[in-house]
């Protein structure tokens, strides 16, 4: 072998951004090249954006334009249900070497999982893009101006955020196959909020937990924001659960990361 | 105590998981480019002993240090200095031959250029030229384990830890896999490898130790080992049961053996030549129809089953070095 070409190696230089990086268009490359993981984020966020608008739409259909009020939902169903393929890939990961390899390596030690978190963001603002692209398509009018889009974008950003991690968290609890039906959680749980439909025509019994739960916050702050409304009524509760969510999540994710590593 | 000429030390290394001891106090000592095997059936402790090493677990007692770097306290440097290529292969099936062979550079913070450079080098010597551009998950167990080991060599790390590197591989690539490793380590990479094969501690190693229910056995060359053993022997084949009967009555002289399955009689023997003139001898005067004569010598599996089995030491039995 040539051992006289070493390349120049800074041992120990510690470069987080640099690994963060390189985990990330790891991630981005297991998307593209996945057909399975290629149609659950660009085309069922949409088709269940057509579901509510297409085909419920018009029984739903009330005091006027059901679209401004149901896509700002299915965006939260839909980045929830994207963000829950993070937990797959992260179960995958963990029962393959790389992981020991990556940690034999003087890399920054979560950026492999932050690497998942940051093309998770991606990965869903791409599919975020193409639903709302396809709802102003079909009428989809929101009231929002640039400065309203720039902060429903920033808050759509954290709450993928959160949703990933929490779901990173699943990943490394349960099996690769478990992890498969973690995105039931988020593709559930926002029907019996306010999201789809309003909370006062659910049963009674429903109605206390509808309106407590966290993606009735979650969706109304965005539905405000895109919409152009004052966001004031949800917008507290809604980062409240956000980053409970996300301090949860990450919190889990190191702490299960270093048990599952810990052979 | 430590030898400050080891690039590989452990002292006192003890792992327990609940009840059950699987490093009950080893002690290492790995020169500079020397290739170091550790031999071992299942569950003898080998892959606990290289996930200390290579700091993916924490020692309940004991020390290690990689090039002076200790592996717990500082486990950062430990790492830039060595390098795992384990059991399961480490790549991304998704990706290509290069891809992962960039990404790992990338993550190794190699520069650029030196990164495509080294990466033409070790697709070229690791014979993936062809197949660098095709996803590793089309790859033959063979080509993983090459690409594998590849990317562990990326940042020329001085100490390079391989476990288990041929279970699995057919033999073709197996003698591949040992010949990058003689290249390595004529190089001034320090080698350290587990394997259950004995002939590939044999084949490979200038040093090997015998691990045993997490414990260190016995150290030394091959031929160290083998002459803790009985020794050479000459085995005379006798032609058949009534000539076996016969030479049970004649004495063969101390520590003749005779195998009633193979109708064999073998003597210890310093000087084979010697040894094997007397016994025909012996033989002919006795009217004795002789088959085959053979010169059996020791092989690591004897040693193996000498430290391991029924008649393992109890304590621990260094070989003179």
């Amino acid at each position: 072998m040539s051992a006289l070409t070493l390349p120049t190696v800074s041992r120990t230089t510690r470069r987080p951004l640099r690994d963060i990086a390189a985990m990330t268009a790891r991630e981005t490359r297991r998307t593209l090249r996945s057909v399975d993981m290629l149609i659950t984020s660009l085309v069922i966020p949409v088709s269940i954006m057509l579901v509510f608008v297409v085909v419920f739409g018009g029984a739903i259909e009330k005091d006027g334009r059901y679209i401004d009020y149901v896509v700002p939902a299915t965006l939260i169903l839909c980045t929830g249900f994207g963000s829950a393929m993070t937990a797959v890939s992260v179960a995958k990961d963990m029962k393959e070497g790389i992981i020991d390899r990556f940690r034999t390596m003087p890399i920054f030690g979560a950026s492999v999982l932050v690497g998942h978190v940051v093309a998770s963001v991606a990965r869903n603002l791409v599919s975020s893009a193409l639903v709302i692209g396809v709802a102003l398509l079909l009428g989809f009018r929101p009231g929002a101006d640039l400065g309203g889009w720039i902060l429903a974008i920033l808050y759509l950003v954290l709450a993928i955020t959160a949703f990933t991690w929490i779901s990173c968290a699943a990943g490394l609890l349960v099996s690769e196959e478990a992890a498969g039906s973690i995105n039931f959680v988020f593709l559930f749980l926002p029907y019996v909020s306010s999201g789809f439909v309003g909370a006062d025509t659910m049963p009674a019994w429903l109605q206390g937990f509808a309106h407590n739960q966290p993606f009735t916050p979650i969706i109304e702050t965005l539905r405000d924001l895109v919409g152009g409304q004052d966001a004031s009524q949800y917008v507290w509760a809604a980062l409240a659960w956000l980053a409970g969510l996300l301090v949860v999540g990450y919190g889990a994710s190191v702490v299960l990361f270093r048990r599952r590593v810990a052979h | 105590m430590i030898n400050p000429e080891s690039v590989i030390t452990a002292r006192g290394l003890r792992k327990s998981y609940r009840a059950t001891t699987v490093l009950d106090g080893v002690d290492l000592d790995v020169g500079r480019g020397e290739i170091f095997a550790m031999l071992g059936q299942n569950g003898a402790g080998k892959t606990t002993t290289v996930n200390i090493l290579t700091t993916l677990i924490k020692p309940d007692a004991g020390t290690a240090a990689i090039d002076g770097f200790d592996v717990v306290r500082d486990a950062a440097n430990a790492r830039g200095a060595l390098s795992l290529t384990g059991q399961f292969a480490a790549v991304d099936p998704f990706q290509t031959g290069a891809e992962n062979l960039a990404m790992m550079a990338n993550l190794a913070h190699l520069d650029r250029r030196d990164a495509r450079r080294r990466i033409t080098e070790l697709l070229a010597r690791f014979d993936l030229g062809a197949a660098a551009s095709r996803r590793a998950g089309t790859y033959s167990g063979g080509m993983r384990r090459r690409l594998d080991l590849a990317i562990s060599l990326l940042a020329s790390p001085p100490v390079v830890f391989l476990d288990e590197p041929t279970t699995g591989l057919d033999p073709r690539s197996r003698s591949q896999l040992w010949s990058v490793v003689r290249d390595l380590a004529t190089d001034g990479t320090t080698i350290f490898l587990t394997t259950q094969y004995l002939e590939e501690a044999d084949q490979l190693a200038d040093t090997i130790a015998v691990l045993n229910a997490g414990r260190i056995v016995a150290t030394g060359t091959a031929s160290q080992l083998k002459s803790g053993l009985k020794g050479d022997r000459v085995e005379l084949t006798l032609d058949g049961p009534t000539a076996y009967r016969s030479a049970l009555e004649i004495d063969f002289g101390a520590g003749a053996e005779f195998n009633d399955e193979r109708w064999s009689v073998s003597v210890p023997a310093t000087n084979p030549v010697a040894v094997t003139r007397d016994l025909l001898t012996l033989a002919d005067g006795n009217a004795i129809a002789v088959r085959a004569i053979d010169i059996l010598k020791p092989t690591l599996d004897d040693v193996f089953l000498h430290l391991t089995g029924a008649g393992a030491p109890t304590t621990t039995e260094e070989v003179a070095a």
